[in-house]
């Protein structure tokens, strides 16, 4: 147990609590007993301020850290702490893969039930939600088996509330079954976002995972140009060398975190061109390993650092199919507003789930990041917000650190639904974080 | 809770009528900020600082009556203000300060002790507690309105502008005292402001009004940089004039 400051991956607004590290479920039932504010935390991967309680206890998941055997259906039991690397690194040279995973495996079970974490496949696949086939939570009224036909309402309520619910101890995941540690990928090159777009919307469908780097800072007649790379694992007789290796971890590190300012307008943009360029315009079926495909930022350790010390934040929101014209919208309200934007990422997701502070809707999906600095970009993502809600869509809690509290309900409008399972698992209101209090998730 | 872009939610104002503070609290508000506590020592004044707060789009302010000429009262003000607030104080604003007529308080032992009580001992008293309340908080950020006049102190407002100079030094040592703590003090210095303060005195150069000043301030805290000079070019401009023979800045500043 120790005093620490804490801070999500974006690196603003950090704030100092009592990190303590439970192991078992007594462990956390003398703190739910003892401790007035709490809230769990596992890699720090949350861009904002989700895992992190100013003056109160953030209880470390990371000793939650068993993998049980997986089953002849690919069922495993698996602590919260356990993270994606973890998981892969015994199940993948099984011929087990993640049903659904984030783009890092730097993230916990446990992070991924409360951010309901999406990825590639979201389209077909849901989010991680639609694979736990149940969780054991430890709140303050006591400890649930929690599955989704035995008390669903409960169960769900976990599934996006960023740990406002309770300690998740243990879960039960859905594997799914790969023939090679290889994916085999498609590659399109668009000179403009409308012809991305409509390629996705056509061609989707054909693949199991699907997502489109954007460029944000081109304007004019190459607005949201963007390369759209499709795949599928690929079979033992697809690939040459069919193999099922653990990925490796990164072998590069920030050395020091350089002065903030180093990524701005005109090297951020230098790194969109060169990006753009050096993908092909159009290659079919090109083998690619996973850890390249889905985990690119991977490899290089603490790459937040290279955004100084003041950090950046990340803007992720979704908006429903007949408000796709709101994403040609923010685009280019970025590439007219001077602010450096990366490379955004762009998605389809599929239906919803019955989790009432989960994410995920249908429709499309755009996430980016950006450098603090620019004095513009405050307002800018507030004027961005109102283009949201105006759309009927939201902004993600997992990467947001400074989203207004107004908004939420008209974003998340099961916000009430949510707090009333809230009060039957903690009616104290002991589960907290600085995200809650900014945004007043729970009271209080 | 403060969001990424260093604008609070929370915040508490000490000296709340003041034209400045009037003038941060409006610009704040209008950004992130929702529950406003105003202390100061006339109601009438705080009830409308107040009233232009919500209309800047604060959702519940609050007011608290003190007298700075009495220290012993500072930490209860500073006690009230945190419980009115009810919730995480984000931002502590201190902007309690008299400028009051050199001529006429120069030669009364009295009045030269009430300008040191007001500008200085109350501040720092204050700020005791706040820094007690904030460290226990595990974050939060303290903003104390000095003055350029600190820098180099002029013959015709000594009292003031001594006075500023200490609780300017004061706090850059209690800014270092926080480090690790989650807590920070950043300090404004102004140059001369437009306000009921200044009223009838001489316009000099680099003048600015109290919603300039309110920029400068709501871009400090963003940046999170220790010493907020309004405008920023006085800080240039005062490496100068605080090493200029006597003589000299006699002539250039007793005008």
């Amino acid at each position: 147990m120790s005093d620490e400051f804490l801070a999500g991956w974006g690196r603003t607004s950090s704030s100092k609590a009592r990190l303590v590290h439970p192991s078992s479920e007594d462990d956390l039932e003398t703190i739910f007993r003892t401790e007035r504010s709490v809230i769990a935390r596992g890699l720090g991967r949350s861009y904002g301020d989700a895992a992190q309680l100013a003056g109160g206890v953030v209880l470390d998941n990371r000793g939650f850290n068993q993998v049980g055997a997986i089953s002849d259906e690919g069922l495993v039991r698996l602590g919260s702490g356990v993270s994606f690397d973890d998981l892969l690194a015994v199940a993948l040279p099984l011929g087990w893969f993640v049903p659904v995973t984030p783009g890092t495996r730097q993230v916990t079970m446990g992070g991924a039930i409360g951010a309901d974490v999406h990825g590639k496949n979201h389209h077909l696949d849901g989010s991680f939600a639609a694979h736990v086939r149940s969780l054991r939570l430890v709140a303050p009224t006591g400890t649930f088996d929690l599955a989704p036909d035995t008390e669903p309402e409960l169960f769900w309520a976990s599934f996006g509330a960023m740990g406002l619910t309770g300690f998740v101890s243990e879960l039960t995941l859905q594997l799914l079954r790969v023939d090679t540690d290889q994916v085999l990928v498609d590659t399109d090159r668009y000179d403009n976002l409308h012809a991305v777009m409509s390629a996705m919307v056509d061609g989707d469908a054909r693949y199991h995972y699907s997502v489109a780097w954007v460029d944000c800072m081109n304007a004019g007649k190459h607005l949201g140009r963007a390369i759209l790379t499709r795949g599928e694992h690929a079979t033992r007789d697809e690939v040459d060398n069919a193999t099922l290796r653990a990925p490796t971890s990164a072998r590069l590190r920030v050395p020091l975190a350089p002065p903030s300012g180093l990524l701005n307008r005109l090297s951020v943009r230098a790194f969109n061109e060169l990006w753009f360029r050096s993908a092909p315009r159009h290659e079919v079926r090109e083998a690619q390993s996973i850890q390249s495909f889905f985990h690119p930022l991977d490899g290089v350790a603490d790459w937040n650092l290279l955004y100084g010390k003041r950090g950046f934040v990340q803007y992720q929101f979704v908006v429903p199919d007949e408000s796709a014209s709101t994403i040609e919208t923010v685009i280019e309200r970025l590439a007219s507003a001077r602010v450096a934007s990366f490379l955004a990422v762009l998605k389809r997701f599929g239906p919803a789930n019955p989790a009432p502070l989960s994410f995920p809707q249908p429709g499309w999906t755009l996430a980016l990041d950006l450098p603090v600095g620019p004095r513009s970009l405050a307002g800018l993502l507030d004027d961005l917000d109102d283009l949201v809600v105006a759309a009927g869509g939201r902004v993600y809690f997992a990467k947001d650190a400074r989203l207004k509290g107004e908004h939420v309900a008209q974003m998340y409008p099961r916000l009430a639904e949510f707090q009333a399972l809230k009060a039957r698992l903690d009616p104290r209101g002991q589960l907290t974080s600085d995200l809650a209090r900014r945004l007043d998730l729970v009271g209080k | 809770m403060e969001n990424a872009f260093g604008q609070p939610q929370n915040v508490v104002v000490l000296g709340g009528s003041s034209d400045i503070a009037r003038a941060v609290v409006k610009k704040l508000c209008a950004a992130r900020t929702h529950s406003v506590v105003l202390a100061g020592r006339n109601q009438e004044l705080l009830d409308a600082a107040a009233t232009e707060a919500r209309d800047y789009g604060a959702a519940k302010t609050d007011t608290v009556l003190f007298d700075a000429v009495d220290p012993s009262n500072a930490a209860r003000v500073v006690a009230e203000c945190f419980e009115k607030m009810g919730d995480q104080v984000d931002l502590v604003i201190v902007a309690v300060g008299l400028l009051g007529d050199q001529q006429a308080m120069q030669d009364s032992a009295e009045a030269s002790a009430t300008m040191m009580t007001v500008n200085v001992t109350w501040p720092v008293a204050a700020l005791a507690e706040v820094r007690r309340l904030l460290v226990a908080q595990g974050r939060g950020r303290i903003l104390v309105m000095s003055s350029v006049a600190s820098i180099r102190v002029r013959s015709v407002a000594y009292l003031y502008s001594g006075a500023k100079a200490g609780l300017d030094r004061l706090c850059l040592g209690m800014a270092d005292s926080l480090d690790g703590t989650g807590v920070t003090l950043q300090l404004l210095r102004p140059g001369v402001v437009r306000t009921k303060m200044t009223t009838g005195l001489p316009e000099i150069p680099f003048t600015t009004g109290p919603n300039e000043v309110a920029e400068y301030v709501l871009r400090g805290l963003a940046s999170g940089q220790r010493v907020i000079w309004s405008p920023p070019i006085l800080r240039y401009v005062f490496a100068i004039l605080r090493h200029l023979p006597a003589p000299l800045f006699r002539k250039i500043a007793d005008r």
